[in-house]
């Protein structure tokens, strides 16, 4: 017995087995709770309710991946994390994947050693204003103040932006989504930037959302999905396979509603998803069903999408390039096989 | 003599005159306000000026406290109530004062074990604040308070806290014995005694035994959150704080520049600094597979900042007593331990007690810091999650403002204290 | 007879290493040192594992990249395509440059409130003490978020100054323009000859201070007084006044005017530098008014007693006897003040004030991820400033302490 009944003192006080290393599935597993890196607060992708609930899109990520590796979509710890403590708590192994809308970019992919599993949103950075200033498009933006979040790679896309047309503009830092929704209502900023749909789900939470316009230009590609360590690549297959999952399983029409119908009737790439067919889950050590508890945790990838942040939602995103390859967007899982 | 008098002298009063009232300007409300608000043209200025500042104050204020909503939904609901007028929306508080005390993901069913633990934290604390109205015997439950605050905050099995208070039994024990001896052997003998308790009481494996529903620290927010960090951090500080200040004065040159170099060091970096190495960079010096979470690790970090301080007040003390007590502690044989704990330490710490209570007030309202690395404390809870819900959003004044409030309430309360305290152990015949 | 020697030399034994206080002091020195020296060899060869197992590397070279970001105040050329070495350097100098202006704002409230709260108006006095305390019992970040607040949203956006009757205007013969994106003030343009005034004006402020050393010389030799209120003005403002006007007007002021989405031309003193100088100049000027308080109360009321029994005149018995004395009790804590001003600095971040936690600890960290140079080098820069604060001002203190005792 290593562990000491103080060393379970401090577990409970804060000292708690790391997942660092390689072994993070079996670190999940023993543990009994997935630790789960997200934002400190962005309505529609993660926030904790009124309650305190964790709830949003990225959560249900979270909640996936937990139901999947330990049937229980409720045994997340979620990590609150800031743009700038976020990586390290990756690589430090306090949390075991981060879902907090992340872009994936290569040096973050590459010089960072971090894995992304995949892609749950795709992203493009807007900017919006207030209809009074009567701007219809973001090459009429020239000497505005515009107010950024820091800690994304939204500054450098609008430092480029501005540069490629000749334009000048004042930045205006800011930490954290409401302080910036503060600064750009009371005029102190005349555009708001950040990705377009932190753009619609501040926009949602308006007086008044009808007074203000998102500009068509998007400058930018921002695809958003969760990332792991680099190095434990069972673990990363866990992940994005869920991932996969939860897409694919839109597009065969498994829902949270007919998932036990479609495990008995379904055709044989259902089957295999949700294991009454095969066991693709002993392959990376689940159990069978590990796609079929993921998919019943939330719902499938659109039915997540509708519940947090689709057009029914105050946020009312539209699907766009998040539509399943099938409809038009981008959307595609490889072969359940 | 009476005649002659009557002689000389036209005219004499022969009775006392009745007393009279001073002139109207010379007493009562006329004379203070003359003395004290229009003494001269400058003090006129002065007065008319504050008058107004004063004025304006009142009448900016008022009307938006005396409208405060206290019960709506949302901060839209309050607007539709005001219909316009000025007034705050102070339901925000009525209906997340729970958040703002506790955060947002303490189980709101065990909302009863921090509280409890807060009131016990004034009964542990009034023997050694006050010491001559309380007796002694209660310093015994301060002692035992730390472990049972642990198991009220954090629950679990109640095998931890009393095994860890074993250790600590069992180290003074040891101590106790070996004082006699030298010092030095009893202190590191209690020390090394403690770590084996500990490590043989690790061999009770994990128990349910009375257990309490166990909380992550990580689920800690809200105002608990700042008083447990002031509360930890100050008093894990001083006995940091006294060890330093007696390095830094000691006649050994290594260990001097030691505590020289690590006293100098934390000063003169920001606190947020330190705090940026608690979230961001302390995890890569930490044992691979090991892992604290980030309470313990921001307790590490303001400790250290703490105790800088508080060395550096104790240094003053130490340097502010007469050579005579020194040279007086070593004529009677003493050695150093010996002078430290019976002449020296207990008049130095006497002396820098306003100035510890200082540094302790600074370090609590420094805890709202932790907010920048995304904790949720107070002013955490307050920038992230209630500003951010669509009900709230746009509610400044009135959450600063209860913020403000909370943080002067205690802070003003603790100042006081120490003035009296002051007073108190003033023994200095003036 | 009996001769006193020395007791015999013992042999060294192994235990006069703990008994021996000979000894002792090396045997605890030596513990002490093994002990730090294996705390910095754990935790390095913890950081060597760890940065292993993650495949990582320390390495300062992305500092030599380009920064790609903007940075809204400047105080040096920067634009985005310079490199992070850069961008720090501009965080360093709006650091500075805050501190700067808080501590000298900060010295000014603390004095006033100081000296208030010991006047014989009371209403004054109390004013002053609620002040004292209400700032001194919040914390300063709560101060700073509320200020920061309090200028967005009661000032007047740039927008509300459009318009036939617009909702807001400017001041002082429309050269001022109070904004919640900060203050726009008129900006001087050099033209040729330009910086010849700017030379004659601080000769001439050289000057007055030697005008008022000679008068004070003379003072004290001759006892002859000579008037040092006017002349002084004079000398600081004629000739550089009468410069400006030979050189035919080489300064220009170039006014803010609204144009496109905001005020265009002149100098645009940032919100966010506002709200963070005006904060942490309250907040320290009211722990500064306390030192100045009982500085004052320091000085014995016998030594204000004997000076008037000399006949000095209220004012110079502040100026020449109460002053210095109470300065010497005063200037230590408030060296530790801009000390903590400077410190207190780094909240900028709150408010989005790009100062050096704003650039390389906070943008640059977070675009390159390099957490571990970032926050190494940020101390570093914080250790500098601080230490050679503390060094100047101790020297400064060294000068005004008493000289003999």
């Amino acid at each position: 017995m290593k562990k000491t009944v103080i060393l379970g003192a401090l577990t409970a006080a804060g000292l708690s087995a790391g997942a660092a290393g390689a072994q993070t599935l079996d670190a999940v597993k023993e543990r009994g709770t997935l630790n789960c890196g997200v934002t400190t607060g962005l309505v529609g992708f993660a926030a904790p309710d009124a309650n305190g609930e964790w709830e949003g899109f990225d959560v249900g990520v979270c909640r996936a991946v937990a139901a999947a590796v330990l049937g229980d979509p409720t045994a997340v710890e979620f990590v609150p994390t800031t743009g700038k403590t976020r990586f390290t708590a990756l690589a430090s192994g306090e949390i075991d994947m981060l879902a907090r809308n992340t872009t994936w970019t290569f040096s973050r992919d590459v010089d960072l050693k971090f894995e992304f599993v995949g892609v749950n949103y795709y992203d493009g950075q807007g900017f919006m204003v207030p209809k009074a200033l009567g701007v219809s498009s973001a090459t009429e933006l020239n000497g505005a103040t515009v107010c950024i979040q820091t800690g994304t790679t939204t500054e450098l896309n609008l430092a480029d932006y501005f540069r490629n047309n000749n334009m000048e503009y004042t930045p205006v830092p800011i930490e954290t989504n409401a302080e910036a929704q503060q600064q750009y209502l009371a005029g102190a900023c005349d555009v708001y930037t950040t990705d377009a749909s932190g753009l619609a789900a501040t926009r949602a939470a308006f007086e008044a959302p009808a007074d203000h316009v998102v500009l068509p230009e998007i400058i930018s590609k921002e695809p958003l999905g969760p990332l792991v360590r680099h190095g434990d690549n069972d673990w990363g297959d866990v992940v994005r396979w869920t991932l996969n999952a939860l897409i694919a399983a839109e597009e065969y029409g498994i829902t949270s509603a007919n998932i036990d119908e479609m495990a008995a009737n379904g055709n044989p790439e259902v089957k295999r998803i949700l294991g009454s067919e095969g066991d693709l889950g002993a392959m990376f050590g689940l159990e069978a069903d590990w796609a079929k508890r993921a998919i019943a945790a939330g719902g499938n990838y659109g039915e997540l999408f509708a519940k947090n942040i689709g057009e029914s939602t105050p946020i009312g995103l539209s699907r766009g390039l998040n539509a399943q390859w099938t409809e038009g967007g981008l959307l595609y899982a490889p072969p359940f096989r | 003599m009476a005649d002659t008098h009557a002689h000389s002298v036209r005219f004499v009063r022969e009775s006392m005159l009745p007393e009279q009232e001073p002139p109207a300007a010379e007493r009562g409300v006329v004379k203070w306000m003359r003395l004290n608000l229009f003494a001269n043209v400058q003090n006129s200025i002065l007065t008319l000026i504050a008058l107004y500042c004063i004025y304006w104050l009142v009448t900016s204020v008022f009307p938006w406290f005396a409208n405060g909503i206290w019960d709506a939904p949302s901060i839209r609901a309050c607007r539709e109530i005001l219909e316009g007028q000025v007034g705050g929306c102070f339901a925000v508080l009525s209906e997340r004062w729970n958040q703002l005390l506790f955060g947002f993901q303490y189980p709101s069913e065990l909302y009863w074990r921090p509280a409890l633990a807060f009131v016990l934290l004034f009964v542990a604390v009034a023997p050694v604040l006050f010491r001559k109205v309380f007796p002694a015997q209660m310093l015994i439950f301060s002692a035992l308070y730390p472990f049972i605050a642990y198991y009220l905050i954090w629950g679990g099995s109640i095998l931890v806290p009393i095994l860890a208070l074993l250790g600590f039994v069992a180290g003074y024990i040891v101590y106790a014995r070996l004082v006699t001896q030298s010092f030095a052997m009893g202190f590191f003998g209690g020390i090394v005694a403690a770590f084996v308790v500990w490590w043989l009481t690790g061999f009770v494996g994990e128990s349910s035994f009375l257990a309490l529903e166990p909380v992550a620290s990580r689920n800690m927010g809200g105002f608990m959150l700042n008083l447990m960090l002031g509360t930890v951090c100050v008093s894990l500080s001083i006995p940091f704080g006294i060890a330093l200040a007696l390095g830094r004065q000691s006649s050994m040159p290594i260990i001097k520049w030691i505590c020289v170099i690590f006293i100098e060091f934390v000063r003169g970096v920001p606190l947020i600094t330190l705090l940026f190495v608690a979230s961001v960079v302390l995890a890569y010096f930490l044992p691979p597979g090991a892992n604290f979470d980030l309470f313990v690790r921001v307790v590490i970090m303001i400790t250290m900042f703490a105790s800088a301080y508080i060395a550096e007040v104790i240094r003053g003390a130490l340097a502010a007593l007469p050579k005579g007590q020194y040279e007086a502690a070593d004529s009677l044989g003493l050695d150093y331990p010996q002078a430290m704990r019976l002449i020296i330490l207990p008049q130095a710490l006497k002396i820098s007690i306003p100035g510890i209570v200082n540094v302790a007030v600074g370090l609590f309202k420094d805890t709202t810091l932790v907010s920048i690395i995304s904790m949720f404390d107070l002013v955490g809870m307050i920038r992230g999650p209630i500003l951010a819900s669509t009900e709230w959003n746009g509610v400044y004044w009135e959450l600063l403002g209860f913020a403000a409030l909370l943080f002067f309430v205690v802070c003003f309360g603790i100042s006081k204290y120490s003035q009296w305290l002051e007073k108190e152990l003033a023994t200095d015949h003036r | 007879m009996t001769t006193l020697s020395d007791p015999p030399q013992s042999a060294f034994k192994p235990s006069m290493l703990l008994n021996d206080t000979r000894y002792r002091g090396y045997t605890f020195q030596f513990i002490a040192l093994v002990c730090v020296a294996a705390l910095f060899a754990y935790l390095g060869s913890n950081l060597l594992q760890n940065l292993r197992d993650a495949g990582l590397v320390i390495s300062f070279n992305f500092l030599g990249d380009a920064a790609n970001y903007d940075i809204n105040q400047t105080l040096i050329e920067y634009n985005n395509q310079m490199d992070h070495w850069r961008a720090a350097l501009v965080g360093v100098l709006n650091t500075l440059l805050v501190s700067f202006l808080a501590c000298i704002t900060a010295t000014i409230f603390g004095v006033f409130a100081g000296v208030a709260r010991l006047s014989q108006n009371w209403l004054m006095r109390k004013l002053m003490s609620a002040y004292v305390e209400a700032f001194r019992n919040v914390p300063v970040l709560i101060w700073i978020i509320i200020i920061f607040t309090v200028m967005t949203a009661v000032m007047p956006a740039p927008r509300d100054f459009r318009g036939e009757d617009a909702a807001a205007s400017m001041v002082l013969f429309d050269s001022v323009a109070f904004t919640n994106r900060g203050v726009y003030v008129p900006k001087p343009i050099f033209g040729p000859g330009g910086w010849a005034v700017v030379l004659v004006f601080i000769a001439s402020l050289v000057g007055a201070v030697w005008y008022r050393r000679y008068a004070t010389k003379l003072l004290y030799e001759t006892g002859k007084l000579l008037p040092t209120g006017w002349p002084t003005l004079a000398i600081i403002f004629l000739p550089a006044i009468l410069a400006y006007f030979v050189l035919g007007q080489p300064i220009s002021l170039e006014y803010p005017e609204l144009g496109g989405f905001n005020f265009t031309g002149g100098i645009n003193i940032l919100g966010s530098l506002i709200a963070l100088w005006f904060a942490l100049a309250i907040y320290t000027g009211a722990f500064i008014a306390e030192n100045v308080r009982a500085g004052i109360l320091s000085v014995s009321k016998g030594q204000t007693e004997a000076a008037a029994s000399l006949g000095l005149r209220p004012r110079r018995i502040m100026n020449l006897v109460i002053l210095p004395q109470a300065l010497r009790v005063i200037i230590p804590p408030l060296i530790s003040h801009y000390l903590n001003i400077t410190k207190n600095s780094s909240l900028a971040i709150a408010v989005g004030y790009m100062d050096l936690t704003g650039t390389l600890g906070g943008i640059t960290l977070n675009q390159t991820g390099r957490a571990i140079e970032c926050i190494l080098l940020l101390m570093a820069f914080y250790l500098t400033i601080s230490l050679s604060i503390s060094a100047i001002m101790n020297v400064y203190n060294n000068s005004v302490k008493l000289k003999e005792r």
